[in-house]
C-alpha cells in the first residue's frame, strides 16, 4: 500500500456532492449518513430517491445495502463520513461478501469529527480507509486523486460493476444546508421515490 | 412441524424474505432453514445494528425482512431503534433468542439479559415472549401483520421454554 491517501488532492464535499447528483441519470437511490453528508446531499437539490439519516451514526452503508438487495436493477449510492464508517467497519466485510453489483460507497474523509468540534479521527492518524475496504474484500476501492478523476469515476452505470468504494480527501468546511428533521416524511417520500410507497391516494 | 419450521413458514406466509442475522446457538435451526431455502435471502451481519440498518433499507425498497439475534446483541441496538427504526416508522421484525435465564452458565449473559425488556418497554416497542408451540403461530403471524400494517417494530423473544435453550448450556452448568 502506497501513501496515496497522503498525496491525493484535498477536495470539497459540497462541490463534489453537487457534481455527483448532476451526474445521476437513472433515478439512483442515494443514502446519506448523519451530519454533513446528508446536509450537502440536501443542499445539492432534493430528489425523491434521496434518504437522509438524522441519527444511527454508521448505518448509511447497511441501509444502502438493504436498498441494493431489494432493488438489484437500481443503482444505489451511500455517502458516509470517515467518523461514521469507522463506527461500523464490519459492514464493509458484509458488503464484500454479499457482492451487491449495484452499490457504490463514497467516503468523505476529512480526518476529523467536523460536526462535534473537529476532533481527529483514526483516518486523520494512520488509518487508510481504502486499505481497510480492500482488506475487507471490496477490491474495487480507491482514492480519488482530484476533481477530474472523480468525474471520470462517476462516468459509469451505477447499477453494475459494484461494490465500489471511493474515498475522497476533503477539507473541513461544514455542510451547506440543513435537512428538514421529519423522519416519517423523509421515509415516506423516499419510498414514493423508489416506487414502494403505500400512500399514493394521499399525494393528490 | 417443529417450532423453527413453523416460524419460517409464518415468515413466508407474510412475504418476509430477507433474514439478517448475527448467529446464535438457539437460532441455528432457523438459520439452517433460511440458508437452505432459496425463498429466503440471508444476510450475515457483523453486528446487530448493521442487521437493523439492512432490514430498514430493504423495507423502504420493497423487501420485507426480519432480524435474528441473541439477547446480548439486542443490547447493542438501542440507538438504532431510537434514532432510525422508531422515528422513521420502520416495521422491523426482531427475533431474539433469549439467553441469560433458565439455565444460563455465563454471568455476562445473565446480566445483559436484564436490560432487554426494560429497553423494549422504555422505547414503547411491542414484545411477545414465545413460550410454547401451540400459541406461537397466532402470536407470530398476527404480530408480523400488525407491524407492517402499523409501521411499527415488534420483538419476538424465543424463550427456552419454546426452544429448549442453549444446547451447549447443560454440560457447562455442571458444578
Amino acid at each position: 500500500m502506497s501513501n496515496e491517501r497522503l498525496t491525493v488532492k484535498t477536495l470539497n464535499r459540497t462541490a463534489l456532492t453537487k457534481l455527483l447528483v448532476q451526474r445521476l441519470k437513472a433515478d439512483e437511490a442515494v443514502i446519506a449518513g448523519i451530519g454533513n453528508a446528508n446536509f450537502d446531499l440536501f443542499a445539492a437539490g432534493h430528489r425523491p430517491q434521496n434518504f437522509y439519516m438524522l441519527g444511527s451514526m454508521g448505518l448509511a452503508c447497511p441501509i444502502a445495502l438493504g436498498v441494493a438487495l431489494a432493488q438489484p436493477e437500481r443503482g444505489v449510492i451511500a455517502l458516509e463520513g470517515d467518523g461514521s464508517i469507522l463506527m461500523g467497519l464490519g459492514c464493509l466485510a458484509t458488503i464484500a461478501n454479499m457482492k451487491p453489483r449495484n452499490l457504490t460507497i463514497v467516503i468523505w474523509d476529512n480526518g476529523i469529527y467536523q460536526i462535534t468540534g473537529k476532533q481527529q479521527t483514526a483516518t486523520g492518524g494512520v488509518t487508510d480507509i481504502v486499505a481497510v475496504a480492500r482488506g475487507a474484500g471490496i477490491l474495487a476501492s480507491e482514492w480519488v486523486r482530484d476533481e477530474a478523476h472523480f468525474e471520470r469515476l462517476l462516468d459509469r452505470r451505477f447499477e453494475d460493476d459494484g461494490p465500489i468504494l471511493l474515498a475522497v480527501k476533503i477539507d473541513d468546511t461544514p455542510g451547506a444546508g440543513q435537512t428538514p428533521r421529519d423522519p416519517a416524511l423523509i421515509r415516506s417520500r423516499f419510498m414514493k421515490g423508489l416506487g414502494t410507497g403505500r400512500g399514493a391516494a394521499l399525494e393528490a | 412441524m417443529n417450532w423453527s419450521e413453523t416460524f419460517l413458514a409464518i415468515l413466508k406466509d407474510n412475504d418476509v424474505r430477507l433474514v439478517s442475522y448475527v448467529p446464535d446457538n438457539v437460532l441455528t435451526p432457523l438459520l439452517k432453514g433460511v440458508t437452505s431455502d432459496n425463498y429466503f435471502l440471508s444476510l450475515c451481519a457483523t453486528r446487530e445494528d448493521e442487521a437493523i440498518g439492512a432490514v430498514t433499507g430493504a423495507y423502504m425498497a420493497g423487501l420485507r425482512g426480519a432480524v435474528m439475534m441473541q439477547t446480548s446483541g439486542f443490547a447493542l441496538i438501542a440507538n438504532a431503534l431510537a434514532s432510525l427504526v422508531l422515528p422513521y416508522q420502520i416495521p422491523a421484525i426482531m427475533v431474539i433468542s433469549e439467553r441469560g435465564t433458565m439455565g444460563e452458565f455465563n454471568i455476562g449473559q445473565s446480566l445483559v439479559a436484564r436490560t432487554m425488556r426494560p429497553t423494549l418497554d422504555a422505547l414503547g416497542i411491542t414484545h411477545h415472549t414465545l413460550a410454547d408451540a401451540t400459541t406461537m403461530r397466532f402470536v407470530v403471524d398476527s404480530s408480523i401483520k400488525q407491524a407492517f400494517s402499523t409501521q411499527a417494530p415488534v420483538a419476538l423473544i424465543l424463550s427456552p421454554l419454546l426452544t429448549g435453550g442453549n444446547p451447549a448450556a447443560h454440560a457447562k452448568l455442571k458444578v
